[in-house]
């Protein structure tokens, strides 16, 4: 019994110990760079530990933080922070138009209030034009909030094309959750 | 019961530092499946013989498998099976050939493997005609390390396939590609180099945000590809022999799709900097950018045609996407592609007869060729969410990348359209291949 007891604080304590050393070498190291092995190739072998790029590791996925106005209720547009758009379409539909111009009043009122619109696409069609596709569709929001006067250097538009999915299902139904610009309060 | 105690920690501190090192090592290698999608006609009947290793031991690669397994994926060759072999000879005398024409076989292949001490091998072929009884042709690599066996028999793959089809081979090649792992707020991505059949990977660059569009120069000496790590996409070229990275174009907003020109002095490439996804070519040493396209739509994915004179790209300007062309100096774009509702991705052959693009006829995304001559477009996949097609060297196989049972992952399929094959990764979601020159 009293084995068993030990046993177990002492796994639980490797692991995170384990866990640390996982978390700390992410947080550390955003990007790692290497050279391709194989001599007979001409080019070096193995990974070249010496040139480690440090970067900070992405915190907030989804951007849909706490910071920014709250809707009223959950009918009003102002409270909804993703728009979502149609198939190879950067036009706004009449919701997204209504949440884009909510936002765009209340940055309009709040000078001091900057915003990221981070562009996204469905898998489907090839990743570089959805990566464009993308950056268009929060140019279309960032124009409609402009229309209400904000200065668009408080708007920070990020592209990530298919990249960054919210849903990994192959479906319609995952596509249509992809296909959106989120509007990130800073 | 101390003892007890301690048997029991150590098992749990070596299950650790396992899971420790299948995480931190480099991700497994890729498990390929061969599915013949049609009828094969004129694959030329050939046996491969194992070679004869001396002094008798295991390989860390077994030459002639790896021979076979090429040969056999191309679709143009149908290697007998071990278990029907007759006699396995390995010197030209020990060859009973009327055994093999018993077999309907019309070539040979015997070797021999022979270690020269610690980690040195010399490694001989000959490949042998059955009906004239003669030696079609042979070679010795005189010092071979183990770790070179398996690009041996790449090698030896490229010059029997060019022997008897004519076409050289283009088994001795890479491939780059971004694995990624891990969901959410875990995801690591690796950009990798691997042989063609997707074995011996390598990992070149790992980042926690997304990497796309690996592109290789001709010299297959550099690789450009965009990264997200300063989040937003910046593009990148790395040096494939020291590891070097330099920042290529950090413009505002998007730096995507770049492309290598023939000669390695310039890069194509896609920039949204004047407020909408255009056509620049930049001149990687003197830094000068010139601008091909001014356009309201998208203007994307650029790739040269091989004798540099021309730029194809990517563009939204009908509507949906298709292909237009571009003279590399600039001046007005033409349209390429009429057939179906959606191409892009296009890149050409190396001959440039044909193109490799991305197609939607209706029934999704799939890998078509086209035909510059005729403007036809020829559907070769059923699957429907292709993406990032490229030419095999020699023109004769296109790798693409797709999802086959929900998962992301690399096929490769002949460009006949008869011969698909899969690299099924157990490490993580694939995408983004690029197939490199000849090395």
């Amino acid at each position: 019994m009293k084995a068993k007891s030990i046993q177990k604080v002492v796994l639980v304590s490797v692991l995170s110990l384990f866990m640390a050393a996982c978390a700390g070498k992410k947080a550390q190291e955003s990007v790692q760079v290497g050279d391709v092995g194989g001599s007979s190739d001409g080019m070096n072998s193995g990974l070249n530990d010496d040139t480690i790029v440090s970067g900070t590791i992405d915190g907030d996925l989804n951007g849909t933080g706490m910071a920014g106005p709250q809707g009223s209720d959950m009918n009003d547009p102002l409270g909804k922070r993703v728009i979502y758009f149609d198939y190879n379409s950067a036009s706004l539909t009449f919701e997204g138009e209504s949440i884009a111009q909510a936002h765009g009043q209340y940055l309009a009122d709040q000078p001091n209030v900057f915003i990221t619109l981070e562009g996204h696409a469905d898998e489907r069609g090839t990743a570089e034009y959805n990566l464009a596709l993308s950056e268009d569709r929060a140019k279309i929001v960032s124009q409609i909030m402009g229309a209400f006067g904000v200065a668009l250097d408080r708007i920070q538009l990020v592209s990530y094309g298919e990249e960054r999915p919210v849903a990994l299902s192959h479906d319609d139904a995952s596509y249509s959750l992809n296909r959106r610009v989120e509007i990130i309060y800073q | 019961m101390v003892k007890q105690i301690f048997t029991h920690i150590r098992a749990h501190i070596f299950i650790v530092l396992a899971l420790f090192s299948i995480l931190s090592s480099a991700p497994a290698q890729a498990i390929l499946t061969i599915d013949i999608t049609k009828g094969v006609k004129a694959a030329i009947p050939i046996a491969i013989v194992p070679f004869r290793v001396t002094p008798a031991q295991v390989l860390s690669e077994s030459i002639w498998d790896v021979v076979a397994s090429d040969l056999s994926r191309s679709g143009r060759f149908e290697p007998l099976a071990e278990s029907d072999f007759l006699s396995k000879p390995s010197t030209v005398s020990q060859i009973q050939y009327k055994d093999w024409r018993l077999l309907k076989m019309n070539a040979i292949v015997i070797g021999e493997v022979q270690q020269l001490g610690g980690d040195q091998y010399k490694v001989s072929f000959r490949l042998m005609d059955v009906f004239n009884e003669t030696q079609l042709v042979g070679n010795t690599y005189p010092v071979v390390k183990s770790a070179q066996l398996r690009k041996v028999a790449h090698k030896i793959s490229d010059i029997i396939y060019e022997k008897l089809t004519g076409i050289p081979g283009a088994f001795d090649t890479k491939i780059a590609y971004v694995m990624q792992q891990g969901v959410q707020k875990n995801k690591r991505y690796f950009l990798q180099i691997s042989d063609a059949d997707g074995y011996r990977p390598v990992t070149i660059l790992e980042s926690a945000h997304p990497i796309m569009a690996p592109a290789w120069s001709q010299q297959a000496d550099r690789l450009a590809y965009v990264s997200f790590e300063k989040k937003r996409a910046q593009i990148y070229v790395q040096d494939l022999r020291t590891g070097q990275r330099t920042l290529i174009s950090d413009y505002p907003r998007i730096n995507s799709s770049p492309a290598w020109s023939p000669d390695g002095s310039k890069l194509a490439m896609s920039l949204s900097k004047d407020g909408n996804s255009e056509i620049y070519v930049k001149d990687v040493n003197s830094g000068v950018l010139t601008r091909l396209t001014r356009n309201g739509a998208i203007d994307t994915e650029p790739s040269w045609s091989p004798d540099g004179r021309n730029i194809v790209f990517s563009s939204g300007r009908a509507g949906k996407p298709q292909i237009y062309q571009v003279s590399a100096q600039g001046g007005s774009a033409r349209r390429m592609t009429f057939q179906g509702g959606y191409n892009a991705g296009a890149s050409y052959s190396s001959d440039g007869r044909k193109m490799v693009l991305i197609t939607d006829v209706g029934g999704g995304f799939k890998v078509g060729i086209y035909d510059v001559a005729t403007r036809n477009i020829k559907t070769l996949t059923n699957t429907r969410l292709d993406e990032s097609p490229s030419f095999s060297p020699n023109g004769e196989m296109i790798l693409y990348s797709t999802v086959l049972r929900g998962k992301n992952v690399l096929s490769t399929v002949s460009s006949d359209g008869n011969v698909t094959y899969t690299h099924r990764s157990e490490a993580g979601s694939v995408k983004a291949p690029a197939w490199s020159p000849k090395l």
